[in-house]
């Protein structure tokens, strides 16, 4: 099982006491702002879960998987995700069957 | 863009909703999201990306104030994959300066 936007709407409707309709557009507003802002170039900052930064790479020479012909792979813009120190350490913690 | 700032743009968005809501709404989903991740259990959200646990293995590491070493235990690090949308959204916004 996964966390999905559902399953968080349904958090901030039995616990915050939102209506079903309010929580899904907060839950959908919450990472359309995300995605609007990195796209804009802000990388964003949220202190205690952590930072999405944004890295501009170069064009560099890669291959076809299949066929293994030469093809570059173009200059791009990407996104990266740095944990912050309490999500790191909340995760450590994690004694999990390795599943994963 | 910070958490803060995050939530005085969704609260411009939702005047009806007053910014105590959004505040703990934001902070909610954030506190959701990382208990699902310390308790081994993955996130995806479509059009943004998905969080999983990545494993590292146990280590020999050193102290390095004294140089001794020190036997690391395996441990859970948090991974970001971003989405298709995210991707294609960062990369299109390419010619915007980086800024934090």
């Amino acid at each position: 099982m996964a966390l999905t936007k559902a399953e968080m709407a349904e958090a901030l409707f039995n616990e915050l006491g939102l209506n079903k309709r309010e929580a899904r557009e907060l839950v959908d507003l919450f990472f359309e702002e995300l995605r609007s802002s990195l796209a804009r170039g802000e990388q964003v900052k949220l202190s205690g879960f952590g930072n999405f930064d944004l890295r501009d790479k170069r064009e560099r020479p890669g291959r076809n998987p299949k066929t293994g012909e030469e093809i570059p792979i173009s200059a791009r813009r990407v996104v990266t995700f740095r944990p912050g120190q309490k999500l790191k350490a909340r995760v450590e913690a994690y004694a999990g069957t390795g599943e994963q | 863009m910070t958490k803060s700032e995050l939530m005085d743009i969704i609260g411009r968005k939702q005047k009806h909703l007053p910014a105590k809501d959004v505040e703990l709404a934001v902070k909610h989903i954030l506190e959701v999201m990382s208990d699902s991740l310390s308790s081994g259990e993955r996130i995806e959200i479509r059009g943004f990306g998905s969080f999983s646990l990545h494993y590292r293995p146990p280590r020999m590491g050193r102290n390095p104030k004294t140089g001794e070493a020190v036997a690391l235990s395996g441990k859970y690090v948090p991974h970001f994959k971003p989405g298709k949308d995210l991707r294609e959204r960062v990369n299109t916004g390419r010619e915007n300066p980086i800024r934090s």
